[in-house]
């Protein structure tokens, strides 16, 4: 069987080419478009964890913060914005609030998504307190209201001046029993 | 020593002969030929006037899509890979494929492949109807029922791709005659060679991207679910690294098969090989870094704009020095215009126009206006039909009589040539028009002002449709009652291995290296 051995050789490695660009689609290259996104801050996706500087107001600029709600398709809370949009100053705080009520007959939790448009600006809109850091437990036939204060960074580059921050709500009750229900 | 074929239909599903498989390859391809060029006549028919006449708008997406699907996957990529299976080993002197059982199975597990494919155009929920590229979340959220089928065929078809180049890889860097280098190695097997690398790399990203969309659909995973975290847009960005080498897949054995045709009939060894050879691999290596030149208008950092963009243009160079190449070994050559001559000149100047066409499409700004618009369907036309199709048909004529030991009808192949020649370019010239005058792609019906330029569009598709018979009429025609020949050269200016063996190609050839030079 020496004279096999070339071929053999030539089979193994190319399999496990195959084989690993396989794994690479599947497991390398979503991460790494995420990461590639949060980085870039490219996709509306907010970066990481923002570290607080104190913030100048820049009086001279009025930026317009729009809010907009989508429910996942498999949601069916009643979700919106309690203000539309609000006129801040870039480095001014501002607190808006979210309303949400589960109209459905049993307990759930749900997780907001929070996505910024247009995409330069998911950089610059810092949240320092919002309700899409936790996830929100509802009772059947609860509400709340549900708070984000955010500010928007002076380093916004000038050309743009609305600003959309948009929630996707989207229901988690079975995913988190089941880590509940692992983790006892 | 003296073994024949095997007899009945046992000599084809327990084939493991280079010769049976790559017929059997070739069967298969005109026939999927056949079923893709139905479904395009249905669209043309649709589109031969505004309004809907013939079908509902959901069957239009459904017939746009399995033709692109049916055409790429079960036309063109078999096509040459039975033009492979039947020349390489002839080509390089060995006695078969390094791994004949892989090699049945690759075949075989196609039909069924495809019979999953097209089994859903008679299901409830209809075929697959988000286009061949089946951007997310068409192909997930909204997609029909039957899309599981869909995503299984192309595992399956995946598989077959992946078996088959591993398969080739192993018998040319294997299996070849003592003294043949790779640099010695014809163009064809070269060019073969570099697409077998690439199916590996990228047919597994393919595999990848439908089974995300497998588990997005059954088993709650958000990879291109916004919604739950995920980006459509990810979807795009695997399709297309699989995708932009894809189409290169697709031309670079064609570039193999005009490299062998068109020395012959210019009587004059190719020109400028090691050019030919570093220019394909070029064109290979560069086809993984710009695949975001399809997504322009996606969003993208000005950067990325620009650098796919140059990237993109970049690709003109080796495939320029390809086309010079093949012009320098015409001039001045004692040419005569048989048929597969013909196409392969037909190719070389409508690929080149595919390819100023790309061009255009490269220059991001440009792209915003052109993108999904007739105009890229006209541009990838010339280059998958007058390029990849073009080049096999030349190939099933120039190599025919090597295969049964007889030649096809020449005045026939004339004709087959120069209708197809005419009807391609009615067919596809006038949707630049339309594309530039805005007319998108994909839909059943337009706006009256695209009404002309359709119309003869749609007359040039169904003459085109109609060439192909007679193509079919005149190999069936050779096989049954051609004329009988016994060169081995077959062609005066015929160089290579291929062509020192009797004619007709025994069952077995080279079952002892030949010595080569």
């Amino acid at each position: 069987m020496a004279a096999k051995n070339p071929v053999r050789k030539t089979i193994l490695w190319s399999l496990l080419a195959g084989v690993a660009m396989f794994g690479f689609a599947m497991f390398v290259m979503p991460p790494l478009y995420n990461v590639f996104c949060e980085v870039t801050g490219l996709g509306g996706k907010p970066g990481g964890r923002y570290v607080a500087e104190q913030p100048v107001v820049d009086l001279e600029r009025v930026v317009k913060v729009q809010f907009v709600t989508t429910n996942n398709s498999a949601m069916p809370w009643e979700f919106r914005p309690l203000t539309d949009s609000v006129r801040v100053h870039p480095g001014e705080s501002h607190r808006v609030e979210f309303y949400a009520r589960n109209d459905t007959a049993r307990d759930m939790i749900a997780q907001a998504i929070p996505s910024i448009a247009p995409e330069n600006a998911a950089k610059h809109l810092h949240k320092t307190q919002c309700f899409c850091f936790d996830q929100q437990p509802l009772k059947a036939g609860a509400e709340a209201n549900m708070p984000v204060v955010f500010f928007i960074d002076p380093a916004l580059p000038p050309s743009i001046n609305t600003v959309t921050l948009s929630y996707t709500l989207f229901d988690v009750t079975d995913r988190q029993s089941a880590e509940v229900t692992a983790r006892n | 020593m003296a073994h024949g074929p095997a007899k009945g239909i046992g000599r084809w599903l327990r084939a493991t002969n280079h010769k049976d498989i790559g017929t059997m390859y070739l069967w298969f391809s005109f026939t999927m030929f056949l079923l893709g060029g139905f479904f395009a006549m249905v669209i043309r028919a649709e589109l031969f006037e505004p309004g809907m006449q013939i079908v509902k708008p959901e069957f239009f997406n459904q017939m746009t899509t399995m033709h692109g699907l049916i055409m790429v996957f079960g036309a063109i990529m078999p096509v040459f890979v039975g033009l492979a299976n039947w020349m390489i080993p002839m080509m390089i002197g060995a006695p078969d494929m390094a791994l004949p059982r892989l090699n049945n199975l690759s075949f075989w597990i196609l039909p069924f492949g495809f019979s999953l494919l097209a089994s859903t155009l008679f299901m409830p929920g209809g075929g697959p109807n988000f286009g061949w590229t089946f951007y997310a979340p068409l192909s997930t959220t909204y997609a029909p029922p039957t899309v599981n089928f869909f995503i299984f065929g192309i595992h399956i078809i995946g598989a077959s791709s992946i078996m088959g180049s591993i398969n080739i890889i192993a018998t040319i860097l294997n299996l070849r005659a003592p003294g043949m280098t790779l640099m010695k190695m014809p163009l064809f097997v070269w060019t073969w060679l570099i697409t077998a690398f690439l199916l590996i790399a990228v047919m597994p990203v393919l595999a990848g991207a439908v089974t995300m969309m497998l588990m997005d659909i059954n088993f709650g995973t958000s990879f291109f679910n916004a919604a739950g975290g995920g980006d459509p847009v990810l979807f795009q960005h695997v399709f297309w690294f699989f995708g932009h080498p894809e189409v290169y897949i697709i031309i670079i054995p064609a570039f193999g098969v005009i490299s062998a045709i068109i020395p012959t009939f210019s009587r004059k060894p190719l020109f400028g090989y090691s050019s030919m050879v570093y220019a394909t691999a070029a064109i290979a290596f560069l086809s993984f870094i710009v695949w975001a030149h399809h997504m322009f208008t996606v969003g993208m950092p000005l950067a990325g704009e620009l650098y796919f963009m140059y990237a993109t243009m970049l690709i003109a160079v080796p495939t320029g020095v390809k086309v010079f190449n093949w012009i320098t070994t015409m001039f001045r050559g004692a040419i005569t215009y048989e048929t597969p001559m013909l196409f392969a000149i037909a190719f070389v100047i409508l690929f080149t126009i595919g390819g100023f066409t790309g061009l255009m499409l490269a220059i991001a700004p440009a792209d915003i206006q052109y993108q999904d618009s007739y105009f890229v369907v006209a541009h990838f036309h010339y280059v998958m039909v007058a390029g990849a199709l073009f080049s096999s048909t030349a190939a099933v004529y120039y190599w025919i009589p090597k295969w049964t030991g007889r030649m096809y009808n020449e005045a026939m192949g004339k004709v087959h040539f120069w209708v197809s020649f005419v009807a391609f370019n009615v067919t596809f010239f006038p949707q630049h028009f339309l594309g530039l005058a805005g007319m998108p792609r994909r839909y059943a019906d337009y706006s009256l002002q695209f009404a002309d330029w359709n119309m003869v569009s749609s007359i040039g598709a169904f003459a085109y449709g109609a060439s192909q018979l007679l193509f079919l009429y005149n190999v069936i025609a050779t096989i049954v009652a051609g004329r009988k020949i016994s060169d081995p050269k077959v062609w005066e200016g015929a160089e290579g291995l291929e062509w020192t063996v009797p004619t007709p190609a025994p069952y077995h050839t080279f079952s002892t290296p030949p010595a080569f030079k």
